[in-house]
């Protein structure tokens, strides 16, 4: 008794909205941040659906899947945003999402066919410095003959942690265990989320960090700071493309398509490059903000398919956990 | 009985649920070595430290003591977040003693990993250790160390015939108590750890749960976990048998041994380092709790009135379960009720909150009852200290006055309302104030059951780490800390006023 009473108390207050018809998005932390993308989007998208749009930021990308997992059909997500095609396979397999028929003119580096999944932005995984650094490593070996101090995502809960495992996997396959026992002492601590690990590196705790190209970006548009660079290593950079998909047990389907299209519409695009720091899916028409020139151009670009990624996973996160575990 | 039903029936339902799977895999392997390497070296430290520091105090006699003594009590309702983030501002690569360090060139201190997890552990096992050990020093009659300054008995001498026999008994139980208390450790593991090499076998089941969805390794991993604390559990209650020193004269104690100016250097050293390991870190979540307090967003205040209701149904619970048990124990019931202590101190909240997922999961949303979920774990937790504080008194209270009231026909309600309670009045107020307190600094159970738009205070703190908020976290840090201590205080206080009578 005493329980439902008090449960009735929290949770009233949520049902007051119950009016207007409400949208919740499930996405990562960095997302919906005061500086992210999430504030403008929101107001972007409400301008024109005459709906509460909830950004919910639910820790990392990786977290996120095993979050809607752990809700299932229960949950209270419409539309969940921040996968990446390392876990499209494996969301799709769960069962949980709808097609989301989405068309756009990508300009993505990669062709794009998933029915399940739409595409919002992309980037190349990178490690992060300061400009100044003395010595900066140039692929994998050097960095873990080094003593550079870095900080690394979880891949099990983060985009960017499972897309280091699958950048040194995709570079060096079988090899990739000699690779981690070598990167192991370099490693100072390993974060739940981007943001964590970002900060850490801020603040001074690690030479480097795990993050994208596009980084520097931030500092020099935001900050008018050009004191941050990333690293171009010789085995090519890892690409990411960050994706959204419908919950078949969404109660709102009509404005998740909605949302999807938005999603890919010219002003949520347009906001992408200076909040979330990545390079947007559909270019728009203004082309990219000033600045994002200056960033590397990684020589080779590495991806595994989505299925490829599934399938190795389980594997090379066992390799990455016994590495780092010594 | 309730608490052994929801323990054992929560296990029931891991055990059900555990399987092979994948098996007990190479980073298990190393999880559990973590465990039990981090928890021995953090009882040998504690203990080891304890004994100097204890030995320093009860040696000196100095304006602050007492102070000095209560504040060893406080990191036992220290909220571990508001500590770790206290012991970043100080420890930190970053922190005060690095820019210390940096100013004479030197490399900045690396708190990720074992050391930074055997550190917090410290913090925290310190004062109870020292708090155990000074207990086994002043049962020693000040009589004996008079006799030994009349026989002119030189330190030497003294440790061998008086002290080192005291530390013989006295020490295993801290030993074991303080390596019981690291085996669970989980927020701690979780922010100073730094990766898959410093796990502990805690966080390894929230990682199976919260990371990989997989209930049976969970389940796994909580019955690997339930047998450890369980054998930490019966050992720290089997060695802290006591048998007396023998009785004195309760006169004061003079220490004629500890008059030359190298032991008090010595005793002055111990009591300074320790006295700066503990102020230092509380100190830095005040200054920097401060600045932040003007950045706290509703969210935080949302976060503390949720902290504050569950600690209340927490606190309620607990007296609920304990006060019965504490009766039932003190008229003569007991052994069944002291075997549901001992799980209390063995289960650890993970394993409960896995369990009770599992038992939840198929037939109500466990996401809306993580509240009230977090509250019972909570008071379940409490519980050994409760009867601890609870069960001496009760029979006291039996004792003096059962028959009397017997004789007088007063039973039952009667005598529960009118001579039983009242008389439990202050040890009711410290083990509310002690669950209260617990409760609202508890960053365990919440993190396996907590939406996105749920949190309890100790959390919160936590996401304001995670994005990075530093100030902000302390800001919301410092509000913890005082609502942790005024629970305690209102409580404890509470159940004393008046009381003297």
């Amino acid at each position: 008794m005493k329980y439902s009473v008090f449960a009735a108390a929290i949770l009233s207050a949520s049902a007051a909205y119950a009016e207007t018809p409400e949208l919740t998005v499930y996405t990562y932390d960095s997302f919906v941040s005061d500086w992210g993308p999430g504030p403008a989007v929101e107001k972007a998208f409400e301008a024109q659906c005459g709906c509460d749009l909830k950004l919910i930021g639910a820790g990392d990308g990786a977290a996120l899947l095993a979050r809607v997992k752990l809700e299932g059909a229960r949950s209270q997500a419409d539309v969940v945003l921040g996968l990446d095609t390392n876990l499209t396979a494996a969301a799709a397999a769960t069962g949980l999402f709808a097609e989301h028929g989405v068309q756009a003119e990508y300009s993505l580096p990669v062709s794009w066919e998933d029915a399940y999944f739409a595409p919002y932005d992309w980037g190349y995984f990178a490690f992060v410095h300061n400009a100044d650094a003395v010595s900066v490593p140039t692929d994998f070996k050097a960095l873990g003959a080094s003593d550079v101090k870095i900080v690394i995502q979880d891949p099990r809960s983060s985009t960017p942690g499972l897309g280091l495992l699958m950048w040194v996997k995709a570079a060096y396959g079988d090899e990739a265990p000699a690779i981690w026992a070598d990167l192991a002492d370099n490693v100072v601590t390993v974060t739940k989320g981007w943001s964590e690990a970002y900060g850490l590196f801020l603040e001074g705790e690690a030479d480097m960090v795990l993050s994208y190209t596009t980084s520097p970006a931030y500092h020099l548009i935001a900050e008018e700071d050009g004191s941050k660079a990333a690293a171009a290593f010789a085995e090519g950079h890892y690409l990411q493309v960050e994706v959204a998909g419908i919950m078949a047990a969404s109660d709102q389907p009509e404005l998740a398509k909605d949302f999807m299209n938005f999603m890919v519409s010219e002003e949520f695009q347009s906001i992408i490059p200076t909040t979330n720091w990545m390079y947007p899916a559909v270019t728009p028409s203004a082309g990219l903000p000033e600045g994002f020139e200056t960033l590397i151009t990684p020589a080779k670009s590495l991806l595994l398919s989505a299925d490829e990624a599934a399938a190795l996973r389980d594997g090379a996160l066992g390799e990455w956990l016994d590495a780092l575990s010594q | 009985m309730i608490v052994a039903a929801l323990i054992l029936g929560t296990l029931l339902a891991v055990a059900l649920r555990a399987e092979a799977g994948r098996g007990f895999g190479a980073s298990d392997w190393a999880a559990l070595r973590f465990t039990l390497t981090q928890a021995t070296l953090s009882a040998v430290l504690s203990v080891g430290l304890a004994i100097g520091l204890s030995r320093a105090l009860a040696r000196r006699r100095f304006w602050g003591r007492s102070a000095l003594i209560a504040l060893l009590g406080a990191p036992f309702i220290l909220p571990v977040i508001v500590a770790i983030l206290g012991l970043l501002t100080v420890f930190g690569r970053a922190g005060w003693i690095s820019q210390i360090l940096m100013i004479f060139g030197l490399d900045p201190l690396q708190i990720y990993g074992l050391h930074g997890v055997v550190l917090a552990h410290v913090f925290f096992n310190l004062p109870l250790a020292t708090r155990l050990i000074l207990q086994g020093w002043q049962e020693i009659p000040a009589e004996r160390f008079r006799l030994a300054a009349q026989v002119n008995a030189g330190p030497g001498a003294i440790w061998q015939l008086l002290e080192a026999p005291m530390l013989r008994r006295v020490v295993p139980g801290a030993l074991a108590v303080v390596f019981a208390i690291c085996l669970s450790s989980f927020a701690v593991a979780l922010t100073l750890g730094g990766g898959p090499r410093a796990t502990t076998l805690e966080l390894a089941i929230y990682q199976a749960f919260r990371f990989d969805f997989d209930l049976g390794r969970a389940a796994l991993l909580s019955a690997v976990q339930l047998g450890l604390t369980g054998i930490a559990g019966f050992v720290a209650l089997r060695v802290s048998d006591k048998d007396g020193v023998g009785a004195g004269l309760d006169r004061v104690l003079r220490r004629w041994d500890g008059e030359t100016p190298l032991a008090r250097c010595i005793d002055l050293a111990w009591i300074g380092f320790a006295a700066l390991f503990l102020i230092l870190p509380l100190s830095a979540v005040v200054v920097s709790g401060l600045s932040g307090l003007v950045l706290l967003g509703a969210s935080v205040w949302v976060a503390a009135l949720t902290s504050v209701l569950v600690a209340g149904l927490s606190t309620v619970l607990l007296l609920s379960l304990a006060l019965p048990m504490a009766a039932a124990v003190a008229m003569g019931r007991s052994t069944l009720i002291e075997v549901a202590g001992i799980l209390g101190l063995a289960a650890s909240p993970l394993v409960i909150g896995t369990g009770l997922f599992i038992v939840i999961y198929p037939v109500a949303d466990p996401f809306e009852l993580a509240l009230p979920v977090t509250a019972l774990v909570n008071a379940v937790m409490a519980l050994p200290f409760a009867l601890r504080i609870l069960v001496p008194r009760a029979r006291e209270v039996m004792l003096r006055y059962g028959r009397l009231s017997l004789s007088l026909d007063m039973a039952g309600t009667p005598f529960l309302w009118r001579v039983f309670l009242p008389r439990m009045r202050a040890q009711i107020g410290f083990a509310a104030g002690l669950a209260a307190a617990l409760s609202m600094g508890d960053l365990g159970v919440i993190t396996l059951f907590a939406d996105p738009e749920v949190a309890t205070l100790p959390l919160q703190v936590y996401r304001l780490m995670g994005a990075y908020q530093m100030e902000a976290a302390a800001g919301a840090a410092l509000v913890l800390l005082i609502l942790s201590m005024g629970a305690f205080w209102i409580l404890d206080r509470g159940g004393r006023w008046h009381a003297e009578a």
